[in-house]
């Protein structure tokens, strides 16, 4: 990379930083600092700005990035992940967003409240929504720091921290300062500058192939050196029974994942009615779907253009190609097109690292807050205290952030992601379905389907070869490996849902049916709804 | 129970929601029933009588804040709320709504886990060409993000044609109902 690229990059990225924390004083003048402002934005933004917003906290680098570069170097099995993650919003759609919006106020944890003993709900649906937002946070850390060494060429790691340090400031003061309304305004930003720079690339890849996708394919195939076999699923998830399985949990998780990801379902908060909140997930499935329909252009694209070898070259797990990609479309190397398409898509992928980050951040310090803090302490205090404490939490969640970001800055970002989705599947989905849809739920079961999701999840993957015994482990040295699986949603998803039934058969309390027909009836029609 | 003055209805949408109008609720008094406010439900929120105090709802709620009424006015609100779910009006919303979610659930979750463990068991099928370059694997990918575009979009209308005009009617006889019931919360 010369230094051309890296002054405009950074240039660019200035600008974008510039602009966002313009939003954030801009957004958080005059403003009172009431729950309802912090958490949901005062609830009145339109559904088509929630669903850019929804659509700016979804995509993230790891898609932008890791899934095209997937694509690029083993063809068919990265289209699997795109698959999965567009086919997860239906689940939200049909089955989350109208009942969640209609139930709750700011957090998971009020849906399932509303109807069991408040404490241990709470607390159970907010140790787990915390453990997926630091994960997931970790995982945007970890590539932010990564894509920032490569982009300004040295790999030291002075620079990455450095790089996650700043992230993580970043995102701290757009959370604790401007809350959701300025971090709504932060995604939708980030998505029409994603979208706008995903669509001129892929329109120039269609330009270079002349709108000939049959070509474009048979091209990517035949410089793959796979030939046929790179349009074709198994060349990464082939092999033997244990990958193929893998492959499998893998896909589980992330279609049902993402119902159970806190800082998408903070989002239906910030609309006014169910009806809005359904009509801004039609919105993001519309630009979701166009958005991953484009990187398997870009992904195809990168193999026929620049070819496996140059992408594994620059970087092992592609994350990559498409900054190469728009090199080469933009004039190739030295060429004032090739700089300029590099820096923007460069900036655009550090912007939807920040977005996404601001997302979650809010989202991890609404659980602390709304749901943590305030079972865990006495009553009683200031009520406008709890504000104070989710932007103070916004920080704790930051230093954790930038801790764990430093010392995992090795793990594989679509690892992270993935296993994010797989908590979040495992712990947060069967609580949620349960206190929806089955009258005789009770608190026992309500304990029991977190925590019998979020354990076996967790103890999975520490038992798994990411964590130990196989070399690009994150303890290569020592042994602990009893699971062979590197995704654990295959086992804990079930086990969640199984545990959720458990703890519901075996509690003496009776369901009380005043409270179900209460959420009932306020689920469906949104009576009395915040 | 009549409609009020002011509710908002659309002209020449009743015939589509055959939903019966609710019936054997207690009565509401007619004067307190017409100083009841048909807001915007944009702002309907803060006035819902919820055990919160209205207007500035969000800065003066408890610590915990707790989704249901307290006390003896929660008694009657709850069960304005069995009386609600036991109206034939809301089975009918609540049918509608799970005729469609239920089956169209399994569906795709059905479609979608058996494309995953085709493209991870059976290789040689997704191998078979279909034309040039595409092969049953890229018709069957490209197929699962068509379903999901037909289904979100089938979704919404089904939800707007079918659903949200009766459930808006439901959510304001409940909330008149549990106003009623608390002393004309707001």
């Amino acid at each position: 990379m010369t230094g051309e690229h890296q002054t405009l990059a950074l240039l660019l990225f200035s600008a974008f930083v510039a602009v966002t924390l313009g939003i954030t004083t801009w957004v958080s003048r005059n403003r009172r600092g009431s729950a309802e402002e912090f958490y949901a934005g005062g609830r009145l933004f339109s559904p088509m700005e929630n669903g850019f917003a929804i659509a700016g906290d979804y995509m993230s680098a790891a898609s932008f990035l890791g899934v095209t570069g997937l694509i690029a170097l083993f063809g068919y099995d990265g289209l699997l992940y795109v698959v999965g993650f567009l086919v997860a919003w239906l689940v939200v759609l049909f089955l989350v967003a109208e009942l969640v919006r209609n139930c709750g106020r700011f957090t998971l944890a009020d849906v399932v409240a509303a109807r069991m003993r408040e404490r241990p709900v709470r607390i159970a649906a907010g140790t787990s929504s915390v453990t997926v937002s630091v994960l997931y946070l970790v995982a945007q850390m970890v590539g932010a720091g990564s894509l920032v060494a490569l982009l300004l060429g040295g790999t030291s790691d002075a620079a990455r921290a450095w790089t996650v340090i700043g992230v993580g400031a970043l995102m701290v003061i757009y959370v604790s300062l401007g809350g959701m309304r300025a971090t709504t305004w932060i995604q939708i930003v980030k998505a029409v500058l994603l979208l706008g720079g995903t669509i001129a690339l892929t329109v120039l890849v269609l330009m270079r192939f002349h709108g000939d996708l049959n070509r474009l394919l048979l091209t990517a195939a035949e410089r793959s050196g796979h030939g046929g076999a790179f349009l074709v699923p198994g060349l990464k998830y082939g092999g033997d029974w244990t990958a193929r399985f893998d492959f499998i949990s893998l896909g589980l998780a992330l279609v049902l994942g993402t119902a159970g990801l806190p800082h998408i379902l903070s989002r239906f908060y910030t609309v006014p009615t169910a009806r809005a909140a359904r009509r801004s997930v039609v919105w993001a499935v519309g630009l979701i779907g166009g958005f991953y329909l484009m990187t398997i252009v870009l992904g195809f694209g990168a193999a026929a253009i620049l070819g496996p070898d140059a992408v594994r070259g620059s970087n092992a797990a592609g994350n990559t190609a498409v900054p190469l990609l728009a090199l080469d479309l933009g004039g190739g190397a030295g060429s004032t097109g090739g700089t300029v398409l590099f820096a923007i898509v460069a900036a655009v992928a550090f912007a939807t690292i920040l977005a996404v980050v601001a997302g979650i951040t809010l989202a991890s310090s609404a659980s602390v807050a709304h749901d943590l803090y305030a079972s865990l302490r006495r009553r009683g205090a200031m009520p406008r205290s709890e504000v104070a404490v989710a932007r103070i939490a916004a920080v704790g969640v930051g230093a954790v952030a930038i801790a764990l970001g430093l010392l995992a800055r090795d793990l594989n970002v679509a690892f992270l992601v993935g296993l994010a989705f797989a908590v979040a599947a495992s712990a947060n989905l069967p609580v949620l379905l349960y206190s929806l849809f089955w009258r005789g739920f009770t608190t026992r079961g309500a304990v029991w389907a977190v925590y019998g999701g979020l354990v076996p999840a967790v103890v999975l993957v520490v038992l798994s070869p990411v964590v130990s015994s196989s070399p690009d482990s994150l303890f290569p040295g020592i042994d602990l490996q009893y699971f062979p699986l590197q995704n654990p949603g295959l086992v804990s998803i079930p086990l969640g849902f199984l545990a959720g039934w458990l703890g519901t058969v075996t509690s003496t309390e009776v369901p009380d049916e005043v409270k179900h027909a209460e959420a009932e009836v306020r689920s469906l029609t949104g009576a009395g709804a915040a | 129970m009549q409609p009020s003055k002011g509710r908002p209805r659309g002209a020449g949408a009743d015939q589509e929601s055959r939903v019966q109008p609710l019936d054997g609720q207690a009565p509401v008094p007619a004067e307190e029933a017409g100083q009841l406010r048909y807001d915007d439900p944009w702002y309907d929120a803060l006035a819902s009588g919820w055990g919160e105090s209205s207007g500035d709802g969000a800065q003066t709620q408890p610590m915990v804040p707790s989704a249901r009424t307290e006390g003896e006015t929660g008694a009657a609100a709850a069960d304005v709320y069995l009386e609600v779910q036991r109206s034939a009006a809301f089975q009918e919303v609540r049918r509608r709504y799970r005729r469609f979610v239920v089956p169209a659930s399994v569906a795709f979750f059905a479609w979608y886990v058996g494309y995953v463990v085709t493209a991870t068991t059976a290789p040689e099928l997704m191998a078979r060409p279909v034309a040039g370059a595409v092969n049953v694997a890229m018709v069957a990918g490209l197929g699962q993000f068509l379903s999901t575009f037909l289904l979100t979009w089938a979704y919404a209308r089904h939800a707007r044609l079918r659903r949200d005009r009766a459930a808006l009617e439901l959510r304001w006889d409940t909330q008149e109902l549990t106003r009623g019931v608390s002393g004309g919360g707001s």
